[in-house]
This record gives C-alpha cells, sequence and structure tokens, in this order.
C-alpha cells in the first residue's frame, strides 16, 4: 500500500486515530490518484484538442464524426468497473465501522443546544469531555434533547447524527493516546459552531483514577460540586465566569449581591431566589438587551442539592 | 440544416420593439419577453445572493466574530442558500434561457401555453416577494434545507418562507409542464425526435423532473406549516413525530432538484461545443440518452444524503450503488464533449472560455462526488466544508459557468447587439481564476474536518479560510465585469448579424432579435441539428 501513501494527502487529514480511521485514508489515498489521473486525461485530451485543432480560417474542413460504438462502450464499461471496485471497497469499510462491538465500554451521550453531555454507567458525568481509555472498545449511545445534532471526531473519521426521540450509536477504538476534537457537524442554531468537546484518550489506569475522582464529587464541599455541575452541564458556552464579558448570555461574574435590569420589570436583587428562578425557567426574567427563549429550561432536571451546589458556586464568582 | 430562412424583408420589427411600455411586458404572453423578464428578475436575485455569499466570506476571514453576529451570520447563511437555490439556479437556465430559444430550436412560434407561461413568472416574483417579507418580520435561520426539528422549534418567520418556496415551486412545476407540452406538440414540420438541438433534449429531461419531483416539496413544506401552525405531530418527536422523515421527503425533491439545476447546464455545453469546434456532436443519442438517465436514477439516490442521519446500513449501500450508476451517463457527456473537439475547427471566443471552464471545474465537482458516494469517506466529509466546496463546483463551477456561457453565446440573438470581447474575455479570467481560488481550499479544509454552517472556527483553519475570502473578491470583480460587458453591449454594441458565429441551429436562421413569430416563414426540417461539413 505503499504509493497510497504518498498520495494520502496527510497533511491535510487530521491525525488517524484508529485502525478504521487508516482503512479510510487509503481508500480516500487510492481515489486522489485515481482521480487526478482520470481528470489529468480528460483535460489533457481537450487542451491538445484546443491548440491541434485551433481555428485557421473560416473555411476549415472538419471531420463528420458522428459517434464510435467501440469507445462509447469502454469509456462508459471502465469507469463503471471502476465506480463498482469502490463501492465494494467502501462497503467493506462500513460493514466494520457499523458492526457494534460485543463488550464495548458503553458510554451515554446527550446532544443539547450547545454541549455535550457524556453519562457513564458508575453515574459520572461530564460536560463537553468525553475520557476514554486506548486500545478499548467505546461504544457511544446516543440521544438529544431537543433538536439534531451530529456526533463528529474528525481524526476517527466517524460521525453520526444524534436525534431527538431515539438512540443513534457509534464505536471506535483508539490507538493512540492524546486529545482530539469534537465537533457538532448537524446545523443546531445559534452557538452551533461553539458545541465543542475534547476526547481524552489515556491509559486504563489514568482512566480509572478519573472515574474514581469524578464519582468522589458527591463528598466535596457544595461550591466545588456547583462547579463541577457548571461544567458537566455547560453553562460556561454562554456565561462567562471570570470577566465581565458578553457570551449568548450575561456573564455571572462578580453578579451575586447586584442588581440586574430587566426587560419591562423594575430592577431585582441578584439573591438565591432570583437565580434558582433563572435557573429552573429562565424566561420568567430577561435580562436588558438580551433575546427571550435562548436558555433552555432546567425545571425537572436538577434536583435541590444540585440546585445549591450552583447557586453556591455562583456566589464564589469574584 | 433548415430550407426556411427569414431574410427580414424591409421591416425592422422584432420582439423588443413590437409594442412598447412596461404595461405591455407585464402583459405579454411572448416567450421572448418572458425570458427576458425572468433574465431581469433572476439577475437582481443573484447580486442579492452574490453580496450575501462576499458578506459570509468577510465574516469567515477570522476566527470569531468578525462582522456579524453568530444569529445574523445563520440568517445570511440561510437566505444566501434559499435566494440561490430557488431563486437563482433552478429558475436560471429553463426560465431565461429554455424559455427564450426551446420555441426557436424547435421551430414553434411559442410555447405550448403562453398565459401559463406568464403565471409562472408571477409564481416566482410572488414567491420571491413573500420570501424577502421574512427580512423584515423575523429572518429565518434554519438554513435552505429547513430540517426539523430545529425548523419546528425556532421563532423565526419560517412558515412564510416555506409558503414561499412552495409558490416558487409552482412556478417551476408550470414552466415544466409548458416544455413538455412544447416539445410534443409544436415542433415544426420534419424535426424529429432526433433532430431536436441537444440543449432541448436536457430542458425536456429537466421539465420531467420538476414536474415529478417539485410536488413531493410542495407536499414536504406544507406538512412542516400545518406542523408550525397546529402542533400536528408530523416531524417532532415530542408530538410522536419523526425529524428524520422529513428529511427523506426532503432530499425526495432536493436530489432530483440538484438535476434540474445541472441538466440545463450540460445542454448548454453541448451546443456551445458543437458551435466553437463547428463540428457535429459526438454521440448525439448517448447524450440525449444520458440526460434522461440522469433524470431517472437521480429519483433514487436521495439517501446520500443522509448517510449519517441514523437510516439504516443496508440503505446506505443500496443508495451508495445507485449514487455510483449516477456517475456513469455523466462521464459519457464529458467524453462525449471532448471527443466532439477532435479534428474540429477550435475557435476560443467567450462563450467557448465558458465551456472549457465548465469542462474543468465541473470535472473537479463530479471526481470529489465519486469520492462523497463512497459511503465510508462520505462519513468523514459529511456536513463538512468538502460538500460545500463539492456542491460549489457542480453548482457554480458547472451552472453559473454555463449560464455565462450560454448568455454570451445567445447575447447577440437576444439583444440583436454584439457585445466587448475583451471585456468578456476578462469577465472569464476573474471568474475562473476566484472561483478556484474561493473554493478549492475548501476542499482541504473539509478534510481537516471543518463543518459546514459554522460562525466561528478552530485557528488550525484560518489562513485557508483567509484565502478563501479573497478569492470570493476576485469572483465579484468578475462578475462586475461581466455586467459591465452587458451594460456596455446593449447600449453601444455593433448591430448583430443574423448568424455570428456559423452555427447550425434553427434560431441563427431568423432575424437578430427575432420577430415576435419567431420566423417569417415555418421552418421545415431535413437534417439534424449540428450539419457541420
Amino acid at each position: 500500500m505503499m504509493w497510497f501513501n504518498l498520495a494520502q494527502a496527510q497533511s491535510f487529514m487530521p491525525t488517524e486515530g484508529t485502525k478504521i480511521a487508516t482503512q479510510v485514508d487509503n481508500l480516500y489515498g487510492f481515489l486522489l490518484v485515481a482521480s487526478l489521473i482520470s481528470f489529468l486525461i480528460l483535460m489533457g485530451g481537450m487542451t491538445f484538442f484546443v491548440f491541434k485543432y485551433k481555428r485557421r480560417t473560416n473555411k476549415d474542413k472538419t471531420g463528420y464524426i458522428t459517434h464510435n460504438t467501440f469507445l462509447e462502450f469502454l469509456w462508459s464499461f471502465i469507469p463503471l468497473v471502476i465506480f463498482l471496485g469502490v463501492f465494494a471497497w467502501g462497503w467493506l469499510i462500513y460493514h466494520e465501522m457499523r458492526s457494534m462491538p460485543k463488550d464495548a465500554l458503553e458510554v451515554h451521550v446527550f446532544g443539547k443546544q450547545w454541549a455535550w453531555e457524556f453519562e457513564y454507567k458508575s453515574g459520572v458525568k461530564a460536560g463537553n469531555l468525553l475520557v476514554v481509555p486506548v486500545n478499548k472498545d467505546v461504544k457511544l449511545i446516543m440521544t438529544s434533547k431537543d433538536v439534531i445534532h451530529s456526533f463528529y471526531i474528525p481524526s476517527f473519521r466517524i460521525k453520526q447524527d444524534v436525534i431527538p426521540g431515539r438512540y443513534t450509536a457509534l464505536w471506535f477504538n483508539a490507538d493512540k493516546l492524546g486529545e482530539y476534537h469534537v465537533f457538532c457537524a448537524e446545523f443546531c442554531g445559534t452557538q452551533h459552531s461553539g458545541m465543542l468537546a475534547t476526547l481524552k484518550v489515556v491509559p486504563q489506569a489514568e482512566y480509572e483514577a478519573w472515574l474514581e475522582d469524578e464519582s468522589q464529587v458527591g463528598s466535596l464541599p457544595l461550591a466545588k460540586r456547583g462547579e463541577k455541575l457548571f461544567a458537566v452541564k455547560a453553562c460556561a458556552s454562554c456565561h462567562s465566569v471570570a470577566d465581565a464579558a458578553t457570551k449568548v448570555g450575561p456573564t455571572l461574574w462578580k453578579k451575586f449581591g447586584t442588581k440586574e435590569s430587566i426587560e419591562g420589570m423594575v430592577d431585582v436583587d441578584v439573591d438565591e431566589n432570583y437565580l434558582r428562578e433563572s435557573i429552573l425557567n429562565p424566561n420568567a426574567k430577561i435580562v436588558k438587551g438580551f433575546p427571550k427563549g435562548v436558555m433552555p429550561a432546567f425545571q425537572g432536571q436538577l434536583n435541590e442539592t444540585e440546585l445549591n451546589a450552583l447557586i453556591e458556586y455562583v456566589k464564589t464568582l469574584k | 440544416m433548415a430550407t426556411a430562412a427569414a431574410h427580414g424583408h424591409g421591416s425592422d420589427k422584432n420582439y423588443l420593439n413590437e409594442s412598447s411600455g412596461l404595461w405591455s411586458w407585464l402583459t405579454t404572453l411572448d416567450h421572448k419577453r418572458i425570458g427576458i423578464m425572468y433574465f431581469i428578475s433572476v439577475l437582481i436575485f443573484f447580486l442579492l445572493g452574490g453580496i450575501m455569499a462576499l458578506l459570509l466570506r468577510i465574516e469567515l476571514m477570522y476566527p470569531g466574530q468578525t462582522i456579524m453576529s453568530a444569529d445574523t451570520y445563520n440568517q445570511v447563511m440561510t437566505y444566501h442558500g434559499s435566494i440561490m437555490v430557488f431563486m437563482v439556479i433552478i429558475p436560471g437556465i429553463p426560465a431565461i434561457l429554455g424559455n427564450f430559444f426551446l420555441p426557436l430550436h424547435i421551430g414553434a412560434k411559442d410555447v405550448a401555453f403562453p398565459r401559463l407561461n406568464l403565471l409562472s413568472w408571477y409564481c416566482l416574483m410572488a414567491g420571491a416577494l413573500l420570501a424577502f417579507t421574512t427580512l423584515i418580520t423575523h429572518k429565518v435561520d434554519t438554513g435552505w434545507t429547513f430540517y426539523t426539528p430545529y425548523s419546528i422549534k425556532t421563532g423565526t418567520s419560517v412558515t412564510t418562507m416555506v409558503v414561499a418556496a412552495f409558490i416558487m415551486g409552482v412556478s417551476s412545476i408550470l414552466t415544466g409542464l409548458n416544455f413538455i407540452a412544447t416539445v410534443h406538440k409544436l415542433r415544426a414540420p420534419g424535426m424529429t425526435m432526433y433532430r431536436i438541438p441537444l440543449f432541448v433534449w436536457a430542458i425536456y429531461s429537466t421539465a420531467i423532473l420538476q414536474v415529478l419531483a417539485t410536488p413531493v416539496l410542495g407536499i414536504t413544506l406544507l406538512l412542516l406549516s400545518v406542523e408550525r401552525a397546529f402542533g400536528v405531530g408530523i416531524f417532532d418527536p415530542a408530538l410522536g413525530g419523526d425529524p428524520v422523515l422529513f428529511q427523506h421527503f426532503f432530499w425526495f425533491y432536493s436530489h432530483p432538484a440538484v438535476y434540474i439545476m445541472i441538466l440545463p447546464a450540460m445542454g448548454v455545453i453541448s451546443e456551445l461545443i458543437t458551435t466553437f469546434s463547428r463540428k457535429v456532436i459526438f454521440g448525439y443519442t448517448a447524450i440525449a440518452y444520458s440526460s434522461l438517465g440522469i433524470a431517472g436514477v437521480s429519483f433514487f439516490v436521495w439517501g446520500h444524503h443522509m448517510f449519517v442521519s441514523g437510516q439504516s446500513t443496508i440503505a446506505g449501500i443500496v443508495f451508495s450503488f445507485l449514487t455510483m450508476l449516477v456517475g456513469v451517463p455523466t462521464a459519457i457527456k464529458m467524453f462525449n464533449w471532448i471527443a466532439t473537439m477532435y479534428k474540429g475547427s477550435i475557435q476560443m471566443q467567450s462563450p467557448m472560455l465558458f465551456a472549457m471552464g465548465f469542462m474543468f471545474l465541473f470535472g473537479i465537482g463530479g471526481v470529489t462526488g465519486i469520492m462523497l458516494a463512497v459511503i465510508p469517506i462520505n462519513v468523514h466529509f459529511h456536513d463538512t466544508y468538502f460538500v460545500v466546496a463539492h456542491f460549489h463546483y457542480v453548482m457554480v463551477g458547472g451552472t453559473l459557468m454555463a449560464i455565462m456561457g450560454g448568455f454570451y453565446y445567445w447575447f447577440p440573438k437576444m439583444f440583436g447587439k454584439m457585445y466587448n470581447e475583451m471585456t468578456a474575455r476578462l469577465s472569464f479570467v476573474f471568474i475562473f481564476i476566484g472561483f478556484n481560488v474561493t473554493f478549492f481550499p475548501q476542499f482541504i479544509l473539509g478534510a481537516m474536518g471543518m463543518p459546514r454552517r459554522y460562525f466561528d472556527y478552530i485557528p488550525a483553519y484560518y489562513s485557508l479560510n483567509a484565502i478563501s475570502t479573497v478569492g470570493s473578491w476576485l469572483i465579484a470583480i468578475g462578475f462586475l465585469i461581466a455586467l459591465y460587458t452587458i451594460i456596455n453591449g446593449l447600449t453601444k454594441g455593433e448591430k448583430a448579424p443574423m448568424n455570428p458565429w456559423g452555427s447550425k441551429t434553427l434560431e441563427w436562421t431568423t432575424s437578430s432579435p427575432p420577430p415576435h413569430s419567431n420566423f417569417d416563414v415555418e421552418p421545415v426540417i431535413t437534417a439534424g441539428p449540428y450539419e457541420y461539413r
């Protein structure tokens, strides 16, 4: 397969993080070479004719050639054979891509506007961060909480739409340690291009240690737990916490204890009750200058302890 | 080919000065005038869509916010796509050049239903105006594909927009119906189906697609409106609907629509290549039937837009296989055009330059189309800039190059004036180079993994995006030069002879511009359309 490697636009394609990625690149490399050759034949022929048969006088005699059955058969049949060949090659790889491994590490994935949420079997949750062990089959069982998203890992050459009301699945076996991008590839609204996650491929021991750490969240101080939850729910996609910068929503930095101007109301105090309402039912009071209906309501999605943790965390943002 | 040559017998009357005043245009039943009215409206839409494209490229020149917010970007992206698809590329060749030249090509006085023809122009205008009202109400942000459930949940004027697209769809159906009837019923004596020019075959195949596929879009968009207005659960899973069903319905139309966009372009290219090579077309039957073949298979490949949508693995494989089959008739056409040039007498006038440009760009669009048809490669490229680059190579590099070439080619016939050849060539150079500078880097961006419809991107994608933006300015310059060439030709152009290119099809046997009834004497046809001997 040496000559395919020459053709691979390796500097363009992202790192190959799985064996399937390498197989996809080999097929792509073959297609690139085949396309280049056929394109050069076509354009070469065209350019040659343009110069060779350039009009000399207005009375040039031209050949009266209506067709040539043998040639026409050739240039229908040869492309057909090539097309069917690459189709079959693609089928083989696709079959492997879509055959879910048994005994895989299963992780639940939720897509929502505009963050990825991951839930492990032990109950550990992570927002926009997926940690998996190297050289292990991992199966993602995915669904969406609102509109259609698409889970895309360029380095693994895999992508799958994530649909509300049903499950779709992806699997991979990462064979290189490292951090990889996860993008949302299906248009999902305002922050579509900001719906990014990081995939960390780590040694088995490190993975176990991380999982253990994350499962200790329950014994942390409230504000710390709030910080974790803030990350899991990807609140930071829309609210800044370290400066006054406005993202999609208002900043939360130095917000507690101040007054907030509300659309169509008198100013309100930013206290525990205001924060509670703004999390559970964000459309009840809209801060001046921000559009209505952007933030999803968290009513029924957080328990009392989680709410307290989030509020305690917001209090610490100074 | 034709025995009837209409040597203007002293009268200077033609379709342009037959009657005058705006009212005579707005109530005209003359297919040529309706063609001109389509030209003016499509040109305005194209300028609007083009300005939006330039704004999008400026926003993408740097990562992060450059000139507009994320919401504004999503709206501009939606209007760019909707305008260019529904108001420019779909009506482009059939409604402008098809209206004007289909009757002339078959020796008819007009289309079969002239009133219906005028009605379809009014439908396009009504749909377009309705679509533009959403710019004042709540600008739509769904992309031109209106995917559910996003299009149900978003608070923007989606309902108005899809009703507008529905009305424009009616326009497309009426045009198609008219052309089918015209080809079957109004051919001049002796004009058998195998003597009609290949442009007519292409428009005919397109018309079949317009009539059969567009109603499905209409139904789909109505269902979407009903769901938004009355909360009937068809596509929204929260109401028990299926969001992926929308994609099946949508692409059942919108894939054939891709061929509604490209088949007429292929017809134009066949005309340009024979004329400027002074040679009979190579493989007339193969080209004619490959148009019908492409039209037929195009109904069974919609699933290749849905390889990662959650449709079953087996469906994906079948759709991949069928998509490969479309590649064959497309390749046949490319080979036939190049074979036509063999032993020809080739003159590189500006229309021929655009035809060569078409073959170059469409060639790249074609081979990348084969790559995208191979499922595992598609999975990586799906919804990335690779797809954006691919369909711009086909739609802009293909269709728009053909529109430009065809327009320069038929300009003398349409307006009775010649344009400046030098500025026409200059417009080609800028458009062709600018196009490649804009869109080739997008193939690489897609290979690197940059998803489409992205307002912002990671820093690794910066330099290629910047190059792409600069390219868009070159294209803009090219089109401004083309606009200058047209205006200059209309106002200062020399009087055009009856047949400036020495072409053999029927429209060149009547005066430039043609009289109201096209031919002074009904032509009688005794030979094929490309009798260069």
